[in-house]
């Protein structure tokens, strides 16, 4: 029903929240839309007439935010960037570790994945 | 939180002045720094730094891409050798 940059079909859900399903769009960016389209935030998705859901689609289109492909492949240019040009940064990403300045003593297991034991030989558990 | 934009980026003044001499007398010759606190501005690019590390200068040559970054972000303070159970 409500095709909002390509697949995205949060229904059941408040206008505003079910928005920020769609990469790139967070509750701040969801709330401009809603005010720029004129759609009552609080109406669920499958409540939207035809014409309001054109309206949101207008309003992203009239903000320029970069949804889905086009926002993780700015994000990833600018990884890439920071790798390229050898910051400290860029080298955290390469490696896999926190890159802002989080310990890694202990934690940190978002970035290094699941736990290895690592020195002292045999490794037991 | 990042510094004000009012104030401008920060560079160390002896670190400007030598890029000046530099560009005036047209020669290009690596610039040994100690400032790894100074932002790298527009008028970098090109130069070569030898940014120090605490141990030794660290050789940047400076990029378009690089403007906007602390000289010290190219120069790492730390290096990681392996654990001794490391293999491979």
């Amino acid at each position: 029903m409500a095709r909002i940059a390509g697949i995205d079909i949060p229904r059941d859900k408040k206008v505003v929240y079910s928005l920020r399903y769609i990469y790139g769009i967070g509750l701040t960016t969801a709330k401009k839309l809603c005010v720029e389209a004129k759609v009552d935030e609080n109406i669920r998705v499958k409540d939207l007439k035809e014409n309001q859901v054109i309206a949101i689609r207008d309003a992203i289109n009239k903000f320029e935010i970069k949804i889905e492909g086009e926002a993780r492949s700015e994000m990833a240019m600018n990884i890439k960037r920071l790798k390229d040009v050898g910051s400290y940064k860029g080298i955290r990403h390469r490696r896999g570790l926190p890159v802002n300045g989080q310990r890694t003593k202990t934690n940190a297991r978002t970035r290094k994945g699941k736990k290895r034991t690592i020195g002292l030989g045999k490794g037991r558990v | 939180m990042p510094r004000s934009i009012k104030k401008g980026p920060f560079v160390d003044e002896k670190l400007l002045k030598k890029i000046r001499a530099m560009d005036e007398s047209g020669k290009k010759r690596v610039i040994k720094t100690w400032s790894r606190r100074s932002m790298v501005t527009p008028d970098f690019v090109g130069h070569t730094f030898a940014v120090h590390n605490g141990n030794k200068f660290i050789p940047v040559f400076i990029s378009e891409n690089m403007v906007g970054h602390k000289l010290g972000e190219f120069a790492p303070t730390r290096i990681f050798r392996m654990h001794s159970g490391d293999r491979k």
